[in-house]
């Protein structure tokens, strides 16, 4: 079986996973990421997905998937239960980001958070220009049927973290699935991974 | 009427140990009844366990001896299917307490060559596992590629991986729960006390007098076989279509279709079930607390536990919610043991497990293949 291809943000948090780690991936969707970590890292994965077809495809994969709510659910998990978690695509559909960043941080010292940026540029034009909210390559889907109930920009996400006194260890910004600068990561990146972990 | 048991030859193994019970008791030499399907390979590594339900028995894949119908889940265990016996050699047994060949009430007592009746004793959920493992090691089967069960079957499933971690691969559990709610013992309580009612039961005394407790045993049926169901299922088949008449006859013949579907489902059971085993077995299921010995913290059960688990609920299934797979899950998690869980949707309720469900089929046979 070839392996995979991992989407841009997925290929970016598996290359830095450390090999045997054991990791909670949250919304794991049909399990890609947990297949490409257990074949590539061996990896002890385990995942938490909402949607029971995603959680049955992954079963089938023979992965350790159950199905529940990052806003419920995840306070099922044990304090450290996991060296790494992931959160990837996630945030924005959560009804309390803040509260889920701090379960990952609980049930895990390190997590890796991905999310699509609201001021990407693109999406600066759209709201400037057309007076609309945006949809976009990674945000496909008008307003009233997003999953994404709490948009969230670079800016917005690392006051949060400052806040909270979260260390930020890392950060990745692809801007049409490439790499983006730091500095310019604010407008230019589509996408951002943070690895953050405790203080 | 009152009809007896046909007394029908089984598949059965005489175990060469007695069989020491949770209550204290010991069976001497019990006997266990079980049917095998597929070939065993010669490292005797494809061995699934099959654990059933309440009122099902070892006939998973065969014809069941009584009814002549088809087993239980032959449409899942066959060659080629989701369990496939073409490459796993399938074992179920005939729970311990019931009446399809493995000692039960209705077996003969060896110190006085009459039926055990009440005198036989009350067994768990641990005892059928513990007489299925002896079962196991007389047949020189050490270890279990996999435990499966739905309902009851899921938990000996469970009670499997909690008592012998390293003879189990991969546990199965389908609609079912670490303990029996207050409401499952409710409604078990209210069957032994309709068969208890019936002046045929005499005490459980009944198996040379020819009659059998018809209308409690049937009556017992009717109300548990409301709860495999759901409302909305009722509401889809039935509705408050009348049966057979086109008007109400303002009397307590069963007019409406629902009330004739009940009793027919109560009368057919008798003519295949004890009315002593059934006491004793929805006994056996409302002891079930595999927390109980660990002091309430069911995690403690499952501790560093080797086994992978995958659990599955169905959405309009009340008497066995979805709430207590994931409560079973949580516990997983605090014991840091592997997990999948799902829960599928399907308006039959709690008998979905045993209904056609092409995305159960495809979850049982993904999980029996994952690792390999």
């Amino acid at each position: 079986m070839s392996p995979p291809i991992l989407r841009p943000d997925l290929a970016l948090i598996a290359a830095q996973v450390p090999t045997g780690a054991r990791v909670l991936d949250v919304g794991c969707g049909d399990g890609t990421l947990m297949a490409a970590l257990r074949d590539t890292k061996a990896t002890d994965v385990r995942g938490l997905e909402i949607d029971p077809a995603n959680v049955a495809a992954a079963m089938e994969l023979g992965l350790a998937v159950v199905q529940g709510d990052a806003d419920r659910d995840l306070a099922d998990y044990p304090d450290d239960s996991f060296d790494i978690a992931i959160l990837s695509q996630t945030l924005q559909t959560s009804h309390r980001p803040d509260r889920v960043i701090d379960q990952l941080l609980r049930i895990a010292p390190r997590a890796f958070v991905s999310f699509p940026n609201f001021a990407h540029w693109r999406v600066r034009l759209a709201l400037m220009w057309n007076g609309r909210m945006p949809v976009t390559r990674l945000l496909p889907v008008a307003w009233y049927e997003t999953p994404n109930i709490h948009h969230v920009t670079v800016s917005d996400f690392r006051d949060m973290l400052r806040d909270k006194g979260i260390r930020v260890e890392a950060a990745w910004y692809l801007s049409g699935d490439r790499p983006t600068s730091d500095a310019a990561a604010s407008w230019r990146a589509e996408h951002a991974i943070f690895l953050i972990s405790r203080t | 009427m009152a009809t007896r048991l046909q007394p029908v030859q089984h598949n059965q193994i005489e175990l060469n140990r007695p069989l020491a019970l949770d209550s204290g008791a010991a069976l001497a030499r019990p006997t266990i009844a079980f049917e095998a399907y597929g070939p065993l390979n010669t490292a005797r590594s494809n061995v699934i366990l099959i654990c059933h339900a309440l009122t099902m028995d070892q006939y998973v894949a065969s014809t069941h001896p009584v009814t002549g119908k088809p087993g239980w889940w032959s449409k899942v265990v066959r060659p080629g299917g989701v369990i496939d016996t073409d490459r796993y050699h399938v074992i179920c047994a005939n729970v311990i307490g019931s009446c399809l060949g493995s000692s039960g009430p209705a077996s003969v007592d060896p110190a006085t060559g009459k039926p055990f009746a009440m005198s036989f004793p009350v067994v768990t959920i641990g005892d059928m596992v513990r007489a299925q493992a002896m079962l196991l090691d007389q047949l020189g089967v050490e270890r279990l590629h996999a435990v499966i069960g739905g309902s009851m079957g899921g938990m000996q499933a469970l009670a499997w991986a909690a008592h012998y971690p390293n003879r189990v691969e991969r546990a199965l559990i389908i609609a079912s729960a670490a303990r029996h709610s207050a409401q499952n013992i409710a409604f078990h309580e209210v069957g032994r006390q309709a068969i208890m009612a019936d002046p045929d039961w005499r005490g459980g005394d009944y198996y040379a007098t020819g009659r059998v407790p018809v209308k409690g045993l049937s009556v017992a049926r009717m109300a548990a076989h409301i709860t495999y169901l759901s409302e909305a299922g009722l509401t889809e088949k039935f509705g408050r279509q009348l049966q057979d008449r086109e008007v109400k006859t303002f009397g307590f013949d069963a007019d409406f279709q629902i009330e004739s579907y009940l009793r027919h489902q109560g009368i057919s059971f008798v003519d295949r079930f004890d009315a002593n085993s059934y006491l004793y077995i929805t006994r056996a299921m409302d002891y079930f607390d595999l927390a109980d010995p660990h002091g309430g913290r069911l995690a403690d059960a499952f501790r560093h536990s080797p086994v992978r688990f995958g659990l599955v609920s169905f959405d309009s299934d009340w008497l066995y919610p979805t709430a207590e797979s994931r409560r079973i899950v949580q516990a997983l998690h605090g014991a840091g043991a592997q997990a999948s869980f799902v829960e599928l949707s399907s308006p039959f309720g709690h008998d979905a497990f045993l209904l056609d469900s092409p995305e159960m089929w495809r979850l049982i046979a993904g999980f029996i293949e994952a690792g390999l």
